[in-house]
C-alpha cells in the first residue's frame, strides 16, 4: 500500500469517483454473494426477479470464498471479463 | 534525574508479548542478524538470559534475521520482533548490538555499544555476576554495526511515522489494488500530466530544503482562502518534481503571487489567458542549475520547469483554482502548466532586473509576472543598428493584445544575446531601449479609430466629435515606460528576441511583485 500527503486544503472528502450509469441494463450480470449469511437467499429472490423482468439479459452467479477478505484477484478479473453490470449482496 | 526509557511493547517468534519496563529490571539486547558483532555477543546476550531476577529480551530488526539468530546460536531468551523499528527508534539506535539494562521503572542503569571486553566483564560484574564465561575466547574489541534505523531511506519513513513527525497533512492510503497515479489523476490532484506521489518520505526529504516551520503559513491562496503552509507546498513541490533546494523559490513565489498587488485570485480566475510568469535573479540560478541560456523559455531544465510547475500545482491544489471552477480563461495557456526562467545577468551588460527593482546584485530574488501571451518570436535578422533593432522590436511590440489597443500595461521583454551585442555597441540602456520602443509604436488616436478594416477604442461618432487637434495627439503604446521589463536570456545564436503580452495592469489588474529567495 502507498501512502501519500494530501496536497490539498483538506476541505473535502478523499473520495473515488463511481463509473457514469447506464441507460439500459443489458447484456451479462454479475450475481456476487460474498459469502455472508442468507446472501444467497437475497440473491436467488433478485435473480428470479431480474430473470422475469429482463428475460435477455444473462445472470451469471458468483462467491467470494469469505467475506472477511476482499475478493480473489482472478475472481474479480472473471468478474469483469464476463459481466456489464455487477450486483453484490453486501451484508446480512 | 535518571534517564527514563521509551516503553514498548513487542511480540517474540511465538506470538508473546513482552512488555518494557517489566516487573523487576530487564536487559534490552538490539541486534540483527547480519552483523558480525551481534553474532559475536549472542552467546553472551543468552549467558545473561540465564541469570535470576533478570527480564533479557533482544528486539531484532528484521524477522527473517530473528529466526536466523535463534537457530544459529540456539537461542532461549526471547527475540522480539521490531522489523517496523518502532523500538529502535524510539530508543534512537545507532549502532547494534546495543545493550541496555533498566530498572523496573525504565530507568537506565548501564549500557554497552558494539563490543569492548573490558566493558562488558564490567557489565557482568554488575549485572550476572554468576554467570560462566570463557573471556579467553573473545576478542578484545570489534566496532558495532550501524542499526537498521539509520538507512537514509528507512530513518525517514521512520521520522516521517513518528509521533513528533514534522508532518500535519492528511494521510491517503492507496489501496495495493489501486494504481497510484490513476488514484491522483481521479482524485484531480494534477495538471493532466502524471505526478510524482508525494510520500511522507519525500515531502520530509523536501522540508529539509528550507529552514522555515513546517507548519508555517506562507500565505493565504484564493479562491479557497486556504493556509498554504510549508508543509503543503512541499506536497505540491515533490508532485511537481522538485528538489528540496527548489523549494525556497516556490515560497518566495507563492509570497509574491498571494499580495493584492499581485492579485492571483484575478489572474487566474480571467477570460483571458492570464497565467503567473516567475523570473528568477541572483546567485541561487546557478547554484539550482537553472537554464538561462539555449532554449530558455522552453522544456528541459528541470528546476526551470519544476519551479514553476510546483506554484501551480500549489494553486490549483491549496487554493482550489481549477479550469471550470474559478478559473474561466477561454481558451487557457501552456504557461498555466509552467513557465518560471532565469536571467542571464552576466551575458547582461545592463543592470538585472532584480537590481532595477530596488535589490542588491547578490540577492537571490523571484518576480511574478501576469502574461496573458508568448513568448511571442520577434524576428530580426537584418538590422544590426540598436536604432533601428529597437524600432523593429517596437513595431511588433506595437501588436500587444490588438494592434490599435494603446495606453496599455506591462509586457516582458527577453532580449537575445545577439541583439543584446548590438544594443550595446549601439550605446543602449534598456531606458534607451524602452524609448527606442515606445516612440516607434506611438500613434495618434485618429489611428485607433475604428475603421472597416478593423476596430479599435474609439467608434468613429465619437471621434467625430473630438476636435482636430485632440485626434492628432500622440498616445503611446505602453501607459509608462516602466510597463516594459527587459531581461537578457536564450542561446548565442539567432537573431531574435522575444515579448510576453501582459494582463490588465496597475491596482485594478495585476502588477508585478519581486520577493527575495529566503533559505
Amino acid at each position: 500500500m502507498t501512502t501519500i500527503l494530501d496536497p490539498t486544503d483538506e476541505r473535502v472528502p478523499v473520495r473515488r469517483s463511481i463509473t457514469p450509469r447506464p441507460e439500459r441494463i443489458e447484456g451479462n450480470v454479475a450475481l456476487l454473494d460474498i459469502s455472508k449469511p442468507r446472501g444467497n437467499v437475497l440473491l436467488d429472490r433478485l435473480e428470479a426477479l431480474l430473470a422475469e423482468r429482463l428475460p435477455d439479459v444473462t445472470l451469471n452467479r458468483y462467491a467470494k470464498p469469505t467475506f472477511t477478505k476482499p475478493a480473489p484477484a482472478e475472481l474479480r478479473s472473471e468478474i469483469k471479463a464476463d459481466n456489464h453490470f455487477v450486483i453484490e449482496a453486501l451484508a446480512d | 534525574m535518571s534517564n527514563v526509557l521509551p516503553a514498548f511493547s513487542l511480540q517474540d517468534a511465538s506470538g508473546a508479548d513482552h512488555s518494557f519496563p517489566a516487573a523487576g529490571r530487564s536487559i534490552l539486547a538490539f541486534v540483527k542478524e547480519d552483523c558480525p558483532t551481534c553474532n559475536l555477543v549472542m552467546p553472551l546476550i543468552e549467558a545473561l538470559h540465564g541469570e535470576p531476577d533478570v527480564a533479557v529480551v533482544a528486539p531484532g530488526q528484521t524477522t527473517k534475521g530473528n529466526a536466523i539468530l535463534m537457530r544459529r546460536h540456539a537461542l532461549t531468551l526471547p527475540i522480539l520482533d521490531d522489523s517496523a523499528l518502532k523500538a529502535s527508534f524510539a530508543f534512537n539506535v545507532e549502532t547494534v548490538p546495543l545493550v541496555i539494562a533498566a530498572d523496573a521503572d525504565g530507568a537506565e542503569e548501564g549500557r554497552l555499544v558494539g563490543f569492548d571486553k573490558g566493558e562488558w566483564q564490567a557489565f557482568f560484574a554488575r549485572f550476572a555476576p554468576g554467570a560462566q564465561v570463557d573471556w579467553d575466547a573473545y576478542p578484545d574489541w570489534r566496532p558495532g554495526c550501524g542499526s537498521l534505523t539509520q538507512d537514509p531511506i528507512v530513518a525517514e519513513r521512520l521520522q516521517a511515522e513518528a509521533e513528533n513527525s514534522p508532518l500535519r497533512a492528511r494521510r491517503i492510503d492507496i489501496a495495493q489494488a489501486d494504481d497510484v497515479h490513476e488514484f491522483m489523476f481521479d482524485q484531480g490532484f494534477t495538471d493532466g500530466l502524471p505526478v510524482v506521489p508525494p510520500t511522507p518520505e519525500r515531502v520530509l526529504r523536501m522540508l529539509a530544503g528550507t529552514q522555515r516551520d513546517p507548519q508555517s503559513v506562507v500565505a493565504t491562496l484564493p479562491p479557497h482562502m486556504a493556509p498554504a503552509t510549508v508543509e503543503k507546498l512541499a506536497v505540491n513541490a515533490v508532485m511537481a518534481g522538485c528538489k528540496p533546494d527548489h523549494l525556497p523559490v516556490i515560497i518566495a513565489a507563492i509570497e509574491a503571487l498571494c499580495t493584492d498587488e499581485f492579485n492571483v485570485h484575478g489572474v487566474m480566475a480571467t477570460t483571458m489567458a492570464a497565467s503567473p510568469v516567475l523570473v528568477v535573479n541572483g546567485p541561487i540560478r546557478e547554484r539550482l542549475g537553472m537554464n538561462m541560456r539555449l532554449g530558455v523559455l522552453g522544456q528541459g531544465n528541470r528546476a526551470n520547469a519544476a519551479i514553476g510547475r510546483g506554484v501551480r500545482l500549489a494553486l490549483r491544489n491549496i487554493g482550489g483554482a481549477r479550469p471550470g471552477g474559478t478559473e474561466r480563461s477561454t481558451f487557457g495557456n501552456p504557461m498555466k502548466f509552467t513557465m518560471c526562467f532565469p536571467e542571464w545577468e552576466e551575458r547582461s551588460g545592463w543592470p538585472p532586473m532584480h537590481v532595477e527593482r530596488g535589490f542588491q546584485p547578490e540577492d537571490s530574488v523571484v518576480t511574478a509576472f501576469a502574461l496573458t501571451s508568448g513568448p511571442q518570436l520577434i524576428v530580426e535578422q537584418v538590422a544590426r543598428q540598436a536604432a533601428q533593432l529597437g524600432g523593429s522590436l517596437g513595431l511588433t511590440m506595437a501588436s500587444m493584445h490588438h494592434p490599435r489597443a494603446y495606453n496599455n500595461g506591462d509586457c516582458l521583454l527577453v532580449v537575445s544575446p545577439e541583439h543584446l551585442d548590438a544594443f550595446i555597441e549601439g550605446g543602449y540602456s534598456k531606458d534607451d531601449l524602452r524609448e527606442r520602443i515606445q516612440s516607434v509604436s506611438a500613434k495618434t488616436l485618429r489611428e485607433l479609430v475604428a475603421d472597416e478594416s478593423a476596430g479599435g477604442p474609439l467608434t468613429p461618432e465619437r471621434a467625430a466629435a473630438m476636435p482636430k487637434e485632440a485626434l492628432d495627439r500622440t498616445v503611446r503604446k505602453f501607459a509608462s515606460n516602466d510597463n516594459i521589463h527587459i531581461v537578457v536570456a536564450g542561446s548565442e545564436a539567432g537573431s531574435f528576441s522575444a515579448f510576453f503580452h501582459g494582463w490588465a495592469s496597475g491596482p485594478m489588474g495585476s502588477i508585478p511583485v519581486s520577493r527575495k529567495i529566503e533559505s
